[in-house]
C-alpha cells in the first residue's frame, strides 16, 4: 500500500470519503476536559478519599463515565463530520526551541479515547466487587485514576515530549499496581522487574524523540509526520530513530525479546491486568508506532517496518507456544495478549495499518472480558491455577457465558470480534507478500497463520480446563456479585457486534480512518472467502484436538517424554529468556562485581594498606622520640595558649542578645565609616 | 518634595528602631522594633522607586516581599515569645541567656 492512505489520518476530515466536513463540532474542542476529570479524580481519591462513606469509589466511577460520554460525543460528532481540532500552547521558549503542550484531536485519539474511557469505567465498576475488602482500597482507585489520565493525556499529546509525560505515568501507575499486594515479595520484585524492563525500552524511546528534534527541529508530532512524508528529513539517521523509539514500543507492549515482563505483572490484581497489561497501556506501543506511522514508513523506504514485521512474527508465536503449557489462567491470558500485540504490529508492519487498529480495538473489549472473567473466577476459587479450577460452568453461569463468547472472540470464530480484525491482519500479510511490496510479509503471513491456530488450541485447554469436567479446588465456588457480572455481560455484548464495524468491504471502520480506498477492497474470492475459511476451519480442527486431548484425555503420553522433550523443556523455561537476562545481564554485574571489589579489597588494598602500615611503624617508631621531646612541647604550648585566650573571649559570650545586637550594630556603623570616608 | 526628606524620616526611623531593640527589655517590643527597623528600609525603596519613576517599579515590588518576609518572622518571633513565655513566666530579655557557654 501507498503513504497516501496513511497519510490522510493525519489530516482534516474533509478528506474522508463521503464525509462532508460541514462545521466545527462542539466536543471536539472540549476534549481536554477528557484527561482532566481523572487527574482531577485522582487527587480528590488520593486527599479525601478515606473521608466519603464509599472510601472514594464513585468519584473515581462518575469522572471517568462523564469523560467516556464525552468521549463518545466527541467521537460520534468527528465521525458524522466535525473538523478535527488541534491546537497547542507554549509551554516554555528556549531561544531556538519553543515547547508546547497541546492537544491533537483526530480519529485515532478519539477511537483511543474511547477505549480507554469505556475500559476503565468498566473496570472501575467491576473493581467494587472484586476488591471490597482490600485494605488499600481508596489508593487503588486513586491509582485507576492517574493511570487512565495518563493514558488519555499519553494518546492525545501533539508532541513527543508530552507523550514521553503520559508514557512514564502509565509506567509508574503500572508499577504501582502490579506491586498492589507488595507484602509478598515476588508481587514487589515483579513490579521492579515490570518497571526496569521497560525502562530499558524507554531509553531507546527518548534516544528515538531526541534523534528526531536533532533531524527535524520540533517536537511537534504532525510536523514531524509531514516532513517526514515529504521526504525533508530521511536518510539513515531518520532509520535509526524510527527503530530507536521502536525499542520504547518493544518495552510498553511487551514484544520479543522485552516481553518477559508482562507474564510477571499478572501478580497484580486482576482488573489491573484487565486495563493496564490488556486493553489499554501495552497497546501504547502500537499507538506510538501508529501515530508516528509516516516517520516507519519513508524511513529508507520501509526498513523499520521490516524490523517491526520480523519482531512481531516471532513475538506472536513464541508468546502463543508459551501460552500453551501455563497452569495459571492469568499467564495463559498474559501471553496471548503479548501473542495478540504481536498481531497489531504485524497489521502495522504489512501496511494494512487500519487492521492493526482495528484488532487493538476489538483485542480490547474481548480481552478485557477474559480478564474480568478470569478475576470472577479466581473470586470464587481462590486460586490462579487451572488445576484447582474444573467444572465451574455448573457454578458460574453467567461468569460461564461470558466468558465462551471473550474465547472464540480470542479464537478468531466467525463472526465474533477478533475473527474481522485477525483476518484482515493476516490477508493483510498475504497481500503483501504476493505484491511484493514487504521482504518480510512471508514470514509474517506463515507465523500469523500458525498462531491463529495454536491460539485457538490454547484457548481451548483454557477453557476445558476452567469449566468442564469435575471441580478440582477447596470449597464451593458461588457466582459473583451483580457488579462483577454486569461489566461481563456489557464486554460479551460488544464482542458480538463490534466486529461488524470492520466487515470487509463494506464496514464503516476503515472511512473512520482513512481517506483511500486501497484498504476497502473489492470483493475478493481470495481473500474474503477463503482464507477466512482456512482460518476459522483451523480454530475448529484446533477445537477438537483440544477437545480430545484435554477433555476425553485421549492421548495419554507424557509430551516430555518424547523426542520433542527438549522443546518442552526450552518452554517450560520461557525459552531461558529469563535465565540469559538474570544469568547474563543481572548476576554478572551483581556477583562478578562484587566478588572483584571483594578480591581486590582482600588483597590489593589490604596489601597497600599492610605495606603502609609496617613501614609507618618503623617510621612511627622513630617519629616518637622526636615527637614526645620537640612537637610535644610546641603542640601543649600551643594548646596551653588558646585555652588562656579562649578563657578571655569566654566572657564575651554573655547570652545577652542585645548585648550581641549593639555589636552587630556597632560593626556596621564602623564598616560603613570605613567605606565611605576611605 | 525631594527624595531627602524620606531619606531623613526613613534614618529617624530606623535609629528609633535600634534604640528599641537594644535599650528594651520586653521581647514584644523589642520585636516591634525590628518592624519599625524594616518599614524604615521600606520607605527608602518606596522612595526611590517614586523618585526612579518607571524604572523604580521593582522597588515597590521589593517593598511588598518586605511586608510578606516581615510578616512570617513576626509570626516566628512570637511564637518563640510566647513558648517561653510559658516555660518561664516572663518575657524579659536580660532573662533570656541560657545558650551562654
Amino acid at each position: 500500500m501507498g503513504g497516501d492512505g496513511v497519510n490522510a489520518l493525519f489530516l482534516a476530515a474533509e478528506q474522508i470519503e463521503g464525509v462532508e466536513v460541514t462545521r466545527t463540532g462542539l466536543f471536539p474542542d472540549l476534549m481536554w476536559l477528557v484527561p482532566l476529570l481523572p487527574a482531577l479524580s485522582f487527587i480528590a481519591i488520593l486527599f479525601f478519599g478515606k473521608k466519603f462513606p464509599d472510601k472514594g469509589h464513585s468519584v473515581g466511577i462518575l469522572a471517568i463515565g462523564v469523560a467516556f460520554l464525552l468521549s463518545l460525543a466527541g467521537f460520534i460528532d468527528l465521525v458524522t463530520g466535525a473538523q478535527t481540532v488541534e491546537k497547542h500552547w507554549v509551554w516554555y521558549e528556549l531561544e531556538t526551541l519553543e515547547l508546547t503542550f497541546g492537544m491533537n484531536y483526530d480519529f485515532l485519539t478519539g477511537l483511543m479515547f474511547v477505549v480507554v474511557t469505556f475500559i476503565s469505567l468498566l473496570v472501575q465498576i467491576y473493581s467494587t466487587g472484586y476488591m471490597h475488602d482490600d485494605e488499600r482500597y481508596s489508593w487503588f482507585y486513586a491509582a485507576l485514576s492517574l493511570f487512565t489520565a495518563s493514558m488519555l493525556l499519553l494518546v492525545t499529546s501533539d508532541n513527543l515530549i508530552l507523550m514521553l509525560v503520559g508514557w512514564e505515568g502509565v509506567g509508574v501507575c503500572s508499577y504501582f499496581l502490579i506491586g498492589h499486594y507488595w507484602e509478598e515479595k515476588p508481587n514487589s520484585s515483579a513490579a521492579i522487574k515490570a518497571f526496569i524492563t521497560t525502562r530499558i525500552g524507554d531509553v531507546g524511546f527518548m534516544f528515538g524523540i531526541f534523534a528526531l528534534f536533532i533531524l527535524a527541529g520540533t517536537f511537534n508530532i504532525t510536523e514531524i509526520n509531514h516532513l517526514a512524508e515529504e521526504g525533508a528529513i530521511a536518510g539513515p539517521s531518520l532509520t535509526i530513530a524510527a527503530l530507536l523509539l521502536f525499542c520504547g514500543a518493544i518495552g510498553k507492549s511487551a514484544q520479543f525479546p522485552l516481553h518477559v515482563w508482562l507474564p510477571d505483572a499478572m501478580a497484580g490484581p486482576t482488573p489491573v491486568s484487565a486495563l493496564i497489561h490488556a486493553a489499554t497501556m501495552v497497546v501504547a506501543g502500537i499507538y506510538l508506532v501508529a501515530r508516528l506511522f509516516p516517520v516507519f514508513e519513508f524511513a529508507s523506504g520501509g526498513v523499520p517496518l521490516e524490523v517491526v514485521g520480523v519482531i512481531a512474527a516471532i513475538t506472536m508465536l513464541i508468546a502463543a507456544f508459551l501460552a500453551l503449557i501455563q497452569d495459571d489462567i492469568k499467564r495463559v491470558l498474559a501471553y496471548s495478549t503479548i501473542s495478540q500485540l504481536a498481531y497489531m504490529f504485524a497489521g502495522l508492519a504489512v501496511g494494512v495499518f487500519t487492521a492493526g487498529i482495528f484488532h487493538l480495538l476489538t483485542h480490547a473489549v474481548f480481552k478485557a472480558l477474559l480478564f474480568l472473567g478470569a478475576g470472577s473466577v479466581i473470586h470464587a476459587v481462590h486460586s490462579n491455577n487451572m488445576s484447582d479450577m474444573g467444572g465451574l460452568r455448573k457454578y458460574m453461569p453467567a461468569t460461564f457465558k461470558t466468558y465462551i463468547i471473550g474465547s472464540l472472540a480470542l479464537a478468531g470464530i466467525f463472526p465474533l470480534a477478533g475473527f474481522f480484525s485477525k483476518d484482515e491482519i493476516i490477508g493483510g500479510a498475504l497481500r503483501a507478500g504476493i505484491d511484493g511490496t514487504r521482504a518480510t510479509a512471508w514470514i509474517v503471513f506463515a507465523s500469523a497463520l500458525i498462531t491463529a491456530f495454536i491460539t485457538a488450541l490454547y484457548t481451548a485447554r483454557m477453557c476445558i480446563k476452567t469449566f468442564w469436567g469435575e471441580y478440582r479446588g477447596h470449597g464451593e465456588p458461588h457466582e459473583s456479585p451483580g457488579s462483577m457480572t454486569s461489566p461481563l455481560w456489557v464486554l460479551g455484548g460488544l464482542t458480538l457486534v463490534v466486529g461488524f464495524l470492520g466487515f470487509p468491504v463494506i464496514g464503516v471502520f476503515k472511512y473512520w480512518l482513512f481517506a483511500e480506498g486501497e484498504v476497502a477492497h473489492e470483493f475478493e474470492l481470495l481473500y474474503n472467502v477463503v482464507l477466512p475459511v482456512i482460518t476459522v476451519g483451523g480454530a475448529l480442527i484446533a477445537f477438537f484436538l483440544a477437545y480430545k486431548w484435554f477433555y476425553r484425555n485421549e492421548w495419554r503420553f507424557d509430551f516430555r517424554k518424547t523426542s520433542f522433550g527438549w522443546m518442552y523443556g526450552f518452554a517450560e523455561r520461557k525459552y531461558y529468556l529469563d535465565d540469559l537476562y538474570l544469568g547474563g545481564v543481572v548476576k554478572p554485574i551483581q556477583y562478578p562485581l562484587a566478588a572483584a571489589t571483594y578480591w581486590a579489597n582482600q588483597h590489593v588494598i589490604d596489601g597497600i594498606v599492610n605495606g603502609t602500615a609496617r613501614g609507618t611503624i618503623g617510621a612511627a617508631s622513630g617519629t616518637y622520640r622526636a615527637d614526645q621531646g620537640v612537637v610535644d612541647f610546641g603542640v601543649n604550648g600551643a594548646a596551653g595558649l588558646t585555652n588562656f585566650s579562649g578563657g578571655l573571649l569566654r566572657y564575651i559570650q554573655s547570652g545577652n542578645v542585645q548585648r550581641y545586637a549593639a555589636v552587630l550594630f556597632a560593626s556596621i556603623a564602623i564598616f560603613v565609616a570605613v567605606f565611605a570616608f576611605a | 518634595m525631594p527624595v531627602a526628606y524620606f531619606l531623613v524620616l526613613s534614618a529617624l526611623l530606623f535609629s528609633i528602631g535600634v534604640y528599641g531593640v537594644l535599650a528594651r527589655q520586653h521581647a514584644v517590643l523589642v520585636l516591634l522594633s525590628v518592624e519599625l527597623m524594616l518599614n524604615a528600609a521600606n520607605i527608602n525603596l518606596v522612595a526611590f522607586s517614586a523618585m526612579l519613576g518607571e524604572a523604580g517599579v521593582p522597588g515597590q515590588v521589593f517593598a511588598l516581599f518586605v511586608i510578606a518576609v516581615a510578616a512570617a518572622e513576626v509570626g516566628v518571633g512570637l511564637a518563640i515569645v510566647i513558648l517561653i513565655y510559658r516555660n518561664r513566666r516572663s518575657v524579659d530579655i536580660d532573662e533570656m541567656s541560657l545558650m551562654k557557654w
